[in-house]
């Protein structure tokens, strides 16, 4: 698939689609929006770009394998999760550095789920495209 | 700190992993860390002595009553130190043997976790962390006996290991439960000084046979004690530690820690006296019949865990504190003798004790090693052995119950067979004419340093006996509940105790010297009930043969097909059964939640309809953005929005399978499809009946109330899905996640193998 009008739209649309992603991930607490929507999003701008500029464009793009950057977001998400056990709270206790600012392990674990959600879309769609 | 030191064994795998990798120099550091873990758990002794046992108790889900709790009396200590003391020494010996190898990382990481899991088993405060221990321990065992796992061999015996001793594991989790069920707590220090009458419950006969089978399984009682010398395909390393030292004597500990709590009666005192008694005669009969060094070891090992089976069965003080000597002992000179093994095999090739001999000139401080280990198995004074020996026919006297004659003159007889086995593998290989195997090479020093370092341990133990007696006496405590006053001494004096001694000696020698045609002549041969594991795994795969046709036939559809099925029946059950729900009061339909139910109508009849399997899947798809539609007016954009997207990713997903996977495509005949909408319409139409009921009752808007006004303030978020996602209901997305992480790994797997295949 070598189409011009791919091509040049994805130019336009992918760095939309890259800051509308994050930009769910981050207002998701308050707004609509989160971790997994935003990691769909993401997800489909790298998938566009496979589209347009083949797998092996949209890999180095992407700097790092899909499957590394799942088991990253879900090592992150249990991190996120266990972290209060060793503050002497109980697991999955929600610990806050800034509510105001919502910095927090939900916000670190939100964005383990982002990762995950990226990761695994895109090994499924990377994989198969490649067969 | 208690609990550090179990957790750092698990946060040091990759640490291990890494630096088993590099040469034996530097791998052998690894050994620092359990080598103070030893120091620091024996270093706890006078502590337990002086203010009793140390408890930590950590609640990681308090709302759930879950705590992770730590418990050390002297008995976890004394297990404890053993574990980590002699983990130290394989740890060195390890690293010589597989220097050089590419799967030296992959060996020390899993060592260090079994490590991990051995101490949690003794260190756990609490009977569920002891079940997940113990279940730890079994699987990080299927890992190191399977370690070569090219090998047929290795592979099958792993697997049995871990059948047998799993099998042993659910029974664990049942009398876990049961005896929480009876008490109401799972806490082990309030179960030991609670004084619950466990042993009036009804129960209670089932309770004891679940605990045994537990423990007999994972100590290798007869008649499971089969697993344990098809074990022996394992790295000796692995042998030497696991098979003598640690992991079998998992269930000698479950036995110790139990008879406070559930022990104590008839029924138990019998079970587990008898149990004993037939694993120790067998176990030494058989390693008699042996030629295979390692397997000669294995077997008197099963001898040895029947022996101290049948001391914690007769359960008087003396028997107790016997078993706890016999345990020390039994641990130094089999490592030793294991690690001596290890060491013939690694310099000559050869296990076969019918090649081995003459050895002495070139190997003499392994020579000296066997020697020790050997003198302290046969119970030679002033070795350790000696003084668990004395113990051993000290308890079973003085125990007035009837036939305790008959168990005394089973242990001179296995006692004096065993001895003959020290000989005959640490004493054997190196006198006598030289055999057919010869040394080639150069031993290496970790080789000689550390069985020799276990022997000596041994043969201190056994001259100055006040070594080791706090820690005895304070194990026997763990047991008994109270402090024994019973000293451990080296010479008792001229009686029955010293005459039974001797008269052991002097059949060891014998069964030594007529070792051979004892070997060929003797009849039965080797008693084994491997057989009986064969024919159940051979009528268990019957069954599943016939089973697996007609529940798994490989067919998606089919699946989907049943489960939307039984969905239906259900919902349509439930509807019947509870009366048609009244019609809600209908609000004035919008124009476009028209074009929404009318986009679903269509993108259904069009899919059904479809003649190509991209039409079907874009058909889907407008369904998809119908149902998001929808979510959109009636005030769920989170909902709408990941719909929108995972339409789009499926459609893509789903053409890019299509595309690749063409001639697997396969479109439904009419009659088929016919079928399938009729089903799926019904699963629909009950389902939307179903959400009329539920429209009609309070919960939902009860548990939509209490997360809008806590999400806030208990959350710190406007956005209630997100707050239930990330923080309310944060455990079902962490499961989420790792599904589908796990999915991805299944793709990925799934996709390469059909590529190797095709290259």
């Amino acid at each position: 698939m070598t189409s011009l009008i791919l091509r040049t739209a994805t130019h336009v649309l992918m760095p939309l689609m890259l800051m509308f992603g994050f930009f769910q991930l981050m207002r998701g607490h308050n707004a609509p929006g989160g971790g997994f929507v935003g990691g769909l999003i993401v997800a489909a701008a790298y998938a566009l770009h496979s589209f347009a500029f083949g797998v092996q464009a949209a890999r180095k793009a992407l700097l790092i394998d899909p499957l590394r950057l799942a088991v990253f977001g879900l090592l992150l998400a249990l991190t996120s999760s266990t972290l209060p056990i060793f503050l002497g709270k109980p697991f999955l206790k929600a610990l806050w550095l800034s509510p105001e600012l919502g910095l927090g392990t939900p916000l670190s674990f939100d964005i383990g789920v982002f990762l995950v959600v990226v990761g695994v879309v895109l090994t499924m769609t990377f994989s198969l495209a490649e067969e | 700190m208690l609990l550090l030191c179990v957790f750092s064994f698990f946060v040091l795998m990759p640490a291990a992993a890494w630096l088993g990798k590099k040469s034996s120099r530097v791998s052998t550091w690894l050994a620092v860390w359990p080598a103070c873990v030893a120091v620091y758990l024996a270093s706890l002794f006078p502590a337990v002595a002086s203010s009793g046992p140390v408890e930590v108790l950590f609640p990681w889900a308090p709302h759930l009553g879950l705590s992770l709790s730590i418990f050390a009396d002297g008995l976890s200590l004394l297990f404890g130190v053993l574990i980590t003391g002699i983990g130290a020494l394989i740890v060195v010996f390890s690293a010589r043997y597989f220097d050089g190898k590419s799967e030296a990382g992959r060996f020390q990481a899993i060592l260090f976790a079994f490590m991990a899991s051995m101490l949690g088993v003794v260190l756990a405060g609490n009977l569920f962390t002891l079940f997940v221990s113990w279940e730890l321990t079994g699987f990080t065992s299927f890992l190191l006996i399977g370690f070569n796992y090219s090998k047929a061999e290795s592979r099958s015996s792993a697997i049995q290991a871990l059948v047998v001793t799993g099998t042993g594991g659910m029974a664990l989790l049942g009398a876990a439960i049961l005896i929480e069920q009876i008490t109401g707590t799972a806490s082990i220090p309030q179960l030991l000084s609670g004084g619950f009458q466990i042993a009036d419950n009804a129960l209670y006969p089932a309770l004891v046979v679940l605990i045994l089978l537990a423990a007999f399984t994972k100590s290798a009682q007869a008649p499971f004690h089969f697993w344990l010398p098809n074990a022996m395909a394992a790295p000796t390393p692995v042998s030497a530690y696991l098979h003598s030292a640690t992991m079998v004597k998992a269930g000698i500990y479950l036995v110790a820690r139990m008879t406070p709590i559930a022990g104590n009666t008839e029924l138990w005192m019998w079970l587990v006296m008898s149990f004993g008694a037939v694993t120790m005669v067998m176990g030494a009969w058989n390693s008699i019949k042996e030629t295979d060094l390692k397997r000669i070891l294995a077997y008197s090992t099963i001898s040895a865990l029947g022996v101290l089976m049948m001391l914690l069965g007769a359960g008087t003080e003396t028997a107790i504190m016997a078993a706890m000597v016999y345990l020390v002992g039994h641990a130094l000179y089999k490592g030793t003798l294991f690690l001596v093994a290890g060491t013939l095999e690694y310099g000559t090739s050869s296990r076969d004790i019918t090649q081995l001999g003459g050895l002495r000139p070139q190997m003499p401080k392994t020579a000296l090693a066997g020697f020790l280990a050997a003198c302290s198995m046969a119970g030679l004074p002033l070795f350790l052995g000696f003084l668990g020996k004395e113990f051993l026919y000290d308890a079973l006297l003085h125990r007035t119950v009837e036939w305790s004659t008959i168990f005394l003159i089973l242990a001179v007889g296995a006692s004096a067979l065993l001895g003959a086995v020290g000989l005959i593998a640490g004493v054997g290989p190196f006198v006598g004419e030289a055999g057919k195997a010869s040394l080639h090479g150069r031993i290496p020093s970790a080789f000689v340093v550390t069985p020799l370092v276990l022997a000596v341990c041994g043969f201190l133990a056994g001259v100055y006996p006040p070594l080791i007696e706090l820690p005895i006496q304070l194990a026997t405590a763990g047991v008994f509940r109270q402090l024994p006053e019973t000293h451990l001494s080296l010479w008792h004096g001229f009686n029955l105790v010293l005459g039974l001694s001797v008269l052991t000696l002097a059949l060891t020698t014998a069964v030594f010297f007529f070792r051979v045609p004892l070997r060929r002549r003797l009849w039965p041969q080797t008693l084994t009930t491997d057989w009986l594991y064969q024919w159940s795994i051979r009528v268990l795969d019957g069954i599943s043969e016939r089973l697996l046709p007609a529940l798994q036939f490989a067919s998606l559809r089919a699946y989907v097909l049943a489960l939307v099925v039984v969905a239906t029946l259900l919902l349509v059950a439930a509807i019947v059964f509870s009366g048609i729900p009244a019609w809600p009061k209908v609000m004035a339909v919008q124009p476009q939640e028209l074009a929404a139910v009318l986009m679903i109508l269509g993108g259904a009849i069009s899919a059904v309809r479809a003649k190509s399997a991209i039409t079907a899947v874009v058909s889907l798809g407008i369904v998809g953005y119908g149902v998001a539609l929808t979510f959109l007016f009636f005030g769920a954009p989170d909902l709408a929005m990941t719909q929108f997207s995972v339409e789009t990713l499926t459609a893509v997903i789903f053409v890019m399978v299509f595309y690749h996977f063409r001639s697997l495509v396969f479109l439904s005949p009419w009659k088929i499809r016919l079928r399938d909408a009729t089903i799926a319409a019904l699963f629909g139409t009950s389902l939307a009946l179903v959400l009329l009921f539920v429209g009609t009752d309070e919960t939902p808007r009860r548990l939509a109330n209490y997360f809008a006004e806590n999400g806030p303030s208990l959350a710190h978020g406007r956005n209630i899905v997100n707050v239930i996602l990330v923080d309310f209901r944060e455990l079902d997305t962490l499961g989420e996640i790792t599904v589908l992480t796990t999915a991805a790994l299944g793709v990925r797997a799934v996709l390469r193998m059909g590529r190797e295949k095709k290259n």
